[in-house]
């Protein structure tokens, strides 16, 4: 495969800048690439106009407009069922499991490193590339290392930490190695329409950006008032729906005392929204489930490392401990204050990834 | 082509470039008259099939309840979406009465069907000559023997038909007959409208007396001219096209069928376009299947043109009483003229493979 024009690149495109400046890189490498967008969701407007963000049919118009100016062939694939079946259910079933889920991550494990890739290597195509901010290089003993983007503001490596050894040595991310405003300057050089498009945020299927409104309409029973509880019992207020609040939340708590409360846990069993005062919140162990290990190997001793509890968290050095059955514990040096269940805890050595899981609830 | 450059002039005006342009517009319509077997004045140029839907239905609708005629019009299921539509509108918006007469399990009409839908105040009926997803042939004359007895006008979209099926009017015995030149190797964006004599249709596009009042709007002399041409050329040789088309799509369909005995064909196994195949693929997704087939030079279809990933299963489909899941799966192949037996034996070869691993890959990421 020394000849690029051998190498088949399918690239996720979602009509946005990332995912086309990646393409328009590929096709400048001399790659035989094809574009491929995942119609993933489409919400209905019945209930008052809010479409959801991604795969409209503009986005779908800019990246099939992107695909014909640089020359290469342009797919839209059905995925709506298994999106819905496996994201859109997960997202749910989490929230009613009052913890606070990462969909994203969950979408790079079923969807797109699995049903697209797999969709990629059935059309004879080599590797998935995808817009993230993110690395991949190969190391001396031929293995596969996930890194972070250049671009550490832009860093999507936390919602990448399920992939393993099977999935990187068939991804590219073309932009990884460029900060944002390079790829701005990208985008300009090639010419693309969506140069002066601006970022996409929160959660692709949800059209305003407003989780609470997707689960009022699409779970109602999620949104159930229940008591406000302090540390000690006292019943001090009500909350509209557990689903409204993560762990460390401030703002928004509807109750009135004369100091400052935080989200301090959640209990679903009793569906109280448990909170406190600034000294009772932190915590500096937590631990995970559904681990993967990048390198596809369980490391055998606890090491010290740094670890992410939020996509937008800073690493934070920690020792963790590999567990029996997939998982991992974490003990930080310093206490941290919004471990929330449901998010994921991502290992760090630096920028490399080097695995991950979903956080637990202690079950107190 | 000199009506791009030299022979600018419209054909509306009176000066001497003008008067070239509409000679050229007039022998169009003598050579497309002289093919459908009508007087050149009950030929209207349109901008393509839909155009020509929606002149023919609504305008015959409307004056027809303007004359006190009636308010019921009758149409299939398996209808183009410029006919569907149009006779959708005309209920919703404008209070017409809308049947629709079922189809078989093969997608064609009956006729004694059609005749016991007909009541007092039934002034027009659409119904669609050979459909453009599974191909099958509706009995036109027969059905325009029986709106004749009962005064209803007949219209019949006749795009997919033209280039392969007779377009004789007479032979037909209908009212009113809309073809698109793209259909038949002609320009994009150009068609024809059969008015029979003495037929009144209250204009979709108002403005000019261009078509005799009955669209307005400049003349696109090239298109039509072009259009003419390309029909004359199907039709000088329609004999040997057919014969060459049912080899082709015999082949195709023989090839397909023994390599996948579990394929399901819909539509007339006989009674259908010469060109024209479809299939069944149950369980799987026919955007997926369509994305293969491209990436190896073969241009198909599904349901119907779609490209946006968010397929509904095909209304046709779904009306000959497929489930949906099946719908999803259509697959339709057409021949052309300069098909070759080595074309046929390729894309046997590609479809029986594409179908073969798309099924494999479902099977392995069943979530």
């Amino acid at each position: 495969m020394s000849n690029n024009a051998d190498v088949r690149v399918v690239v996720a495109m979602s009509g946005g800048v990332d995912s086309s400046v990646a393409a328009a890189l590929l096709v400048e490498q001399g790659y035989d690439v094809v574009g491929m967008m995942m119609r993933l969701w489409s919400e209905d407007t019945v209930t008052g106009g809010a479409h959801n963000r991604c795969c409209t049919p503009e986005q779908m118009n800019d990246a099939r407009r992107i695909a014909d100016k640089i020359g290469i062939p342009f797919y839209v694939l059905d995925t709506k069922d298994v999106f819905r079946n496996t994201i859109v259910e997960y997202f749910i079933d989490q929230h009613r499991q009052s913890f606070t889920p990462n969909p994203c991550i969950e979408c790079n494990r079923h969807i797109r490193f699995k049903w697209l890739l797999n969709n990629a290597l059935a059309l004879d195509a080599d590797y998935l590339a995808t817009g993230h901010y993110a690395r991949v290089v190969e190391s001396d003993d031929g293995e596969f290392e996930l890194r972070a983007g250049i671009d550490h503001n832009k860093d999507q490596s936390y919602v990448l930490s399920v992939l393993g050894q099977e999935h990187l040595k068939h991804t590219k991310f073309p932009i990884g190695e460029f900060p944002k405003p390079d790829v701005r300057k990208l985008a300009e050089k090639f010419g693309l329409p969506t140069a002066s498009k601006k970022d996409s945020q929160d959660l692709c299927f949800l059209g305003d950006g407003d989780y609470r409104r997707f689960l009022s309409v699409h779970a109602p029973d999620v949104m159930k008032p229940g008591p406000v509880v302090l540390t000690n019992g006292e019943v001090i207020g009500e909350h509209n729906g557990l689903a409204n609040y993560t762990i460390g939340q401030r703002k928004g708590l509807g109750v009135s005392y004369d100091v400052p409360l935080y989200v301090i846990a959640t209990n679903p069993y009793r569906n109280a929204l448990i909170v406190g005062t600034r000294d009772d919140l932190g915590k500096d162990n937590l631990t995970a489930k559904r681990v993967n290990w990048v390198s596809d190997k369980i490391p055998t001793e606890p090491f010290r490392a740094e670890v992410k509890i939020r996509y937008k968290a800073k690493a934070q050095p920690a020792l963790i401990e590999p567990l029996p059955d997939n998982r991992l514990s974490v003990v930080f040096d310093e206490p941290l204050r919004d471990i929330a269940p449901g998010q994921g805890a991502v290992v760090y050595n630096g920028d490399n990834c080097i695995g991950g899981g979903i956080i637990e609830r202690d079950e107190a | 082509m000199p009506y791009f450059s030299e022979i600018y002039g419209n054909p509306s005006s009176s000066h001497s470039f003008g008067r070239k342009a509409e000679q050229a517009v007039e022998d169009a319509r003598e050579l497309v008259a002289s093919i459908l077997n009508c007087k050149a004045s009950e030929i209207v140029f349109t901008s393509g099939g839909s155009e020509g839907d929606n002149l023919a239905i609504r305008g015959a609708a409307l004056t027809r309840r303007q004359l006190g005629h009636g308010n019921h019009i009758i149409t299939t299921p398996v209808e183009h979406s410029a006919v569907s539509r149009t006779m959708e509108q005309l209920a919703v918006v404008m209070d017409f009465a809308h049947s629709v007469l079922p189809v078989d399990d093969l997608g064609m009409v009956d006729v004694e069907e059609f005749a016991e839908l007909c009541k007092p105040g039934t002034t027009i009926a659409s119904i669609i000559y050979a459909n453009n997803e599974v191909g099958s042939i509706n009995p036109i004359p027969q059905i325009a023997e029986q709106a004749k007895a009962r005064d209803v006008w007949l219209h019949t979209d006749a795009v997919q038909a033209a280039g392969q099926l007779s377009l004789d009017v007479h032979a037909l015995g209908v009212d009113l007959m809309s073809i698109s030149g793209h259909k038949f190797y002609g320009p994009k964006g150009v068609g024809a409208l059969y008015i029979r004599d003495g037929l009144n249709l209250l204009p979709s596009q108002t403005g000019g007396s261009h078509e005799s009042g009955r669209r307005a709007g400049t003349h696109n002399t090239p298109f039509i001219v072009g259009m003419a041409k390309a029909l004359q050329l199907a039709y000088d040789d329609i004999d040997t096209r057919i014969a060459h088309y049912t080899q082709m799509r015999d082949r195709l369909v023989k090839g397909i069928c023994s390599r996948m005995p579990d394929v399901t064909r819909t539509g007339h196994p006989e009674n259908r376009l010469p060109s024209h195949a479809s299939f069944i693929f149950e369980g799987l997704d026919s955007s997926q299947l369509l994305m293969h087939l491209d990436m190896k030079g073969i241009a198909a279809s599904g349901g119907s043109a779609c490209k946006t990933g968010n397929p509904e299963p095909s209304g046709v489909l779904l009306s000959m009483g497929f489930k949906p899941e099946q719908a999803i799966g259509s697959l339709r192949l057409s021949v052309g003229h300069k098909t070759t037996t080595d074309d046929i034996d390729y894309a046997v070869d590609v479809v029986c493979e594409v179908v073969e691993k798309l099924y494999r890959l479902n099977r392995e990421t069943l979530l």
